[in-house]
């Protein structure tokens, strides 16, 4: 009785602190301003499908597509088992599932084998990590917390894992042995290759299959809480990030309306806007983005398969849009941390741009989109980039000079370069 | 020339109308090597007997460079002042020698009001291929060539558009090489985003060379590009690494115009 209870005061706190980490972010990402990506329904619903769901953009990279893949659907699959532990955690019964019969040998089988698969991903992509040392994984951005966040999640999940069926293990034996509250239920293709290392006696075994059945569902609300912390957390918003992702061409930038209006009213002195301008042009700081920009950064599981993919920085400029998000998002939470110690007026008298993403990082971008399609879950860092560019050419008019003399020349004959209007059409008298 | 440029403003006073007309762009009309391209389109054009005509003096940039460097402001004045004179031409049809004009005006002036159908200039090529009104006949010989193509960012992955610059190519019976990074992972050749404009910041190397080494590695006799900016940048490359007297950068447009002895 005295678990029972421990169990559900454990499941109550684990998802309070949850629900309230998780109003914390969707707080921090309302900082953003509204955009409007509430249009095609249908067509958003098939894109997450595909994209999120389906995860057909990993494929591009056969190997990580792979072993990815095990993780997800042992996440997903798995996760059925938690179903079962907390039914279980709550009345006091074991294994509860168990009137399945044939069904439920077969799962517990399935669940065996990808918890395996997922065991041997994770070791996989620690190695990748730490001793093949894999370019993607490196980079200026990648170091300290970045770094240890990548190696926790896989540690923890090669431990979740590992308990999991070490309790099956000691599970089975405590079945064969006919202990009286270990129902003869669930077959064990996996874990009964572990039977050796396990002690003979049945007290002993007891403790361990505990142990480890507290362990597996302590350490899955440790890993929810630590989701709102860490990049991992693209496996709950991988699913709305591609739902209000960009359907329109990558080759188009939106027009901003409110300078529409001004330009307009410029060439019709007669012309009234139908609504007023905003205090500010592009972006200096997180509440100038747009609140899909910023879920985009929590979105970022930091793969960096957008950086490997970016022009500028594959010749070694500073520029890598992946910590273009990064730097997003950990504005936003020092933004957030602000709300909450100071109340939502307070100003630090920081920036995005400038005291995170430098002038020389948004100028060294081509604008190519490799990186909005080398991101799997459909993040924009592009975006993010031309709106701290609009900041800082028509709110501060600092640019590189070239630039400058550019734009001077657009607008006082026509053309990106010094000519005169009236000689645009002498390439047809030559031949 | 051996044909006259026909403007719109010719036209109209005609009382004519164009079955499309061709934007030719800043880098089209002022770039020396750019405007070898542009009277190639024009000779495709005039070859084929579509009715076209040019904007001339009338055309100015689309704002391109300047809503890629954030100006806003003076991209909307361009495309206003633009839409102006397309709308006031009746314009339906626009082919451009530039997939950066291309994309602006396709994408980015319906919402200010110049709603028009617009194709790239390798997009038309396909076209005529299609229906049968452009061949690879009478003129210079591709059979067996080693081609390979770079995808210009605008054209490919920022709309889509892999194929008709490669159905140009597969009409020559040359011999189509692949980059590496290709199609959807098309690396850029430095010069989007009004990089064209400026110096590229601090790095070990240029982009144009790191793409230039890739297209070198498929040792193609002819690099073919889509892009005005792109032919800078390549260009630039291959004579970096002192190889343009064995290979050749040329348009889409030069190689279809060459093929059929225009």
């Amino acid at each position: 009785m005295a678990s029972q209870i421990i169990f559900i005061i454990l499941v109550i706190a684990g998802i309070a602190l949850f629900s309230f980490n998780v109003r914390k972010v969707i707080r921090n990402i309302k900082i953003g301003r509204p955009a409007g990506r509430s249009d095609q329904p249908a067509k958003r619903f098939m894109t997450m499908l595909k994209v999120a769901f389906g995860q057909t953009k990993m494929a591009a990279r056969p190997i990580p597509f792979l072993l990815h893949l095990v993780v997800y659907l042992g996440f997903v699959i798995i996760n059925l088992e938690v179903l079962e532990i907390m039914i279980d955690g709550i009345f006091g019964t074991h294994r509860v599932f168990n009137g399945l019969g044939g069904l439920y040998n077969f799962l517990i089988g399935s669940f065996e084998f990808l918890a395996l698969g997922v065991w041997l991903a994770c070791a996989i992509f620690l190695i990748r990590r730490n001793i093949l040392k894999l370019k993607r994984f490196g980079g200026v951005e990648m170091k300290a917390w970045p770094k240890s966040d990548a190696n926790y999640i896989l540690i923890t999940e090669i431990l979740l894992m590992s308990a999991f069926l070490l309790m099956n293990a000691a599970d089975f034996k405590l079945q064969a042995l006919g202990e009286a509250h270990y129902v003869t239920a669930g077959s064990f293709p996996v874990s009964s290759w572990l039977q050796g290392l396990l002690p003979a006696s049945a007290s002993s075994l007891i403790v361990i299959e505990r142990v480890c059945w507290w362990f597996h569902i302590i350490g899955i609300f440790a890993f929810l809480n630590y989701l709102p912390y860490s990049k991992h957390f693209h496996i709950i918003f991988a699913f709305p990030n591609t739902y209000f992702s960009n359907l329109e061409p990558k080759g188009e930038f939106t027009n901003m309306a409110s300078v529409t209006n001004e330009v307009k009213a410029m060439l019709d002195p007669s012309f009234v806007p139908s609504e007023t301008a905003p205090g500010k042009f592009g972006a200096k700081d997180v509440n100038d983005l747009s609140w899909i920009n910023l879920m985009n950064a929590y979105t970022c599981t930091e793969c960096g398969r957008c950086t490997s993919v970016c022009p500028a920085n594959i010749t070694g400029k500073l520029l890598s849009p992946r910590k273009i998000m990064m730097d997003t998002r950990d504005r936003m939470e020092e933004v957030g941390k602000n709300i909450d110690k100071h109340g939502a007026e307070h100003q630090d008298g920081k920036a995005l741009l400038d005291d995170y993403i430098s002038r020389e990082e948004i100028w060294a971008c081509t604008s190519c989109n490799a990186c909005t399609e080398a991101c799997p879950i459909n993040i924009d860092p592009l975006a993010i980039i031309v709106e701290l560019r609009r900041f800082a050419v028509m709110e501060e008019s600092v640019a590189p000079g070239s630039i400058n003399a550019m734009l001077g020349n657009v607008e006082n004959n026509g053309a990106p370069w010094k000519y005169s209007p009236a000689d645009r059409l002498n390439w047809a008298e030559q031949s | 020339m051996e044909f006259k440029v026909p403007t719109m403003a010719e036209l109209m006073a005609m009382g004519e109308e164009p079955e499309i007309l061709f934007w030719v762009g800043c880098a089209g009309s002022y770039d020396e090597r750019a405007q070898k391209i542009t009277r190639d389109i024009c000779k495709i054009l005039h070859h084929v007997g579509i009715k076209y005509a040019v904007l001339g003096t009338e055309e100015s940039c689309t704002g391109d460079p300047a809503k890629r460097a954030g100006n806003e402001f003076l991209f909307q004045m361009q495309a206003m002042t633009n839409i102006e004179v397309l709308n006031g031409y009746n314009i339906k049809k626009i082919v451009t020698g530039c997939p950066h004009c291309f994309n602006t005006i396709k994408n980015e002036y319906p919402g200010l009001g110049g709603t028009y159908e617009v194709i790239h200039h390798t997009q038309l090529i396909q076209d005529l291929i299609n229906e049968g009104k452009l061949k690879a006949e009478g003129g210079e010989s591709f059979k067996g060539k080693k081609i390979t193509f770079h995808d210009p960012c605008y054209l490919g992955r920022g709309n889509g558009v892999y194929e008709a610059p490669r159905k140009a190519l597969e009409v020559l019976d040359a011999q189509l090489v692949e980059m590496k990074r290709c199609k959807s992972n098309g690396l850029c050749c430095g010069a989007g985003g009004a990089q064209m404009f400026k110096e590229p910041e601090k790095g070990f190397k240029d982009i144009n060379i790191e793409r230039i080494e890739e297209a070198l590695e498929t040792q193609p006799a002819i690099i073919a590009a889509g892009c005005p900016f792109c032919m800078t940048m390549l260009s630039d490359g291959v004579k970096l690494k002192d190889k343009d007297q064995e290979v050749k950068v040329l348009d889409i447009a030069e190689i279809t115009a060459r093929a059929n002895g225009l």
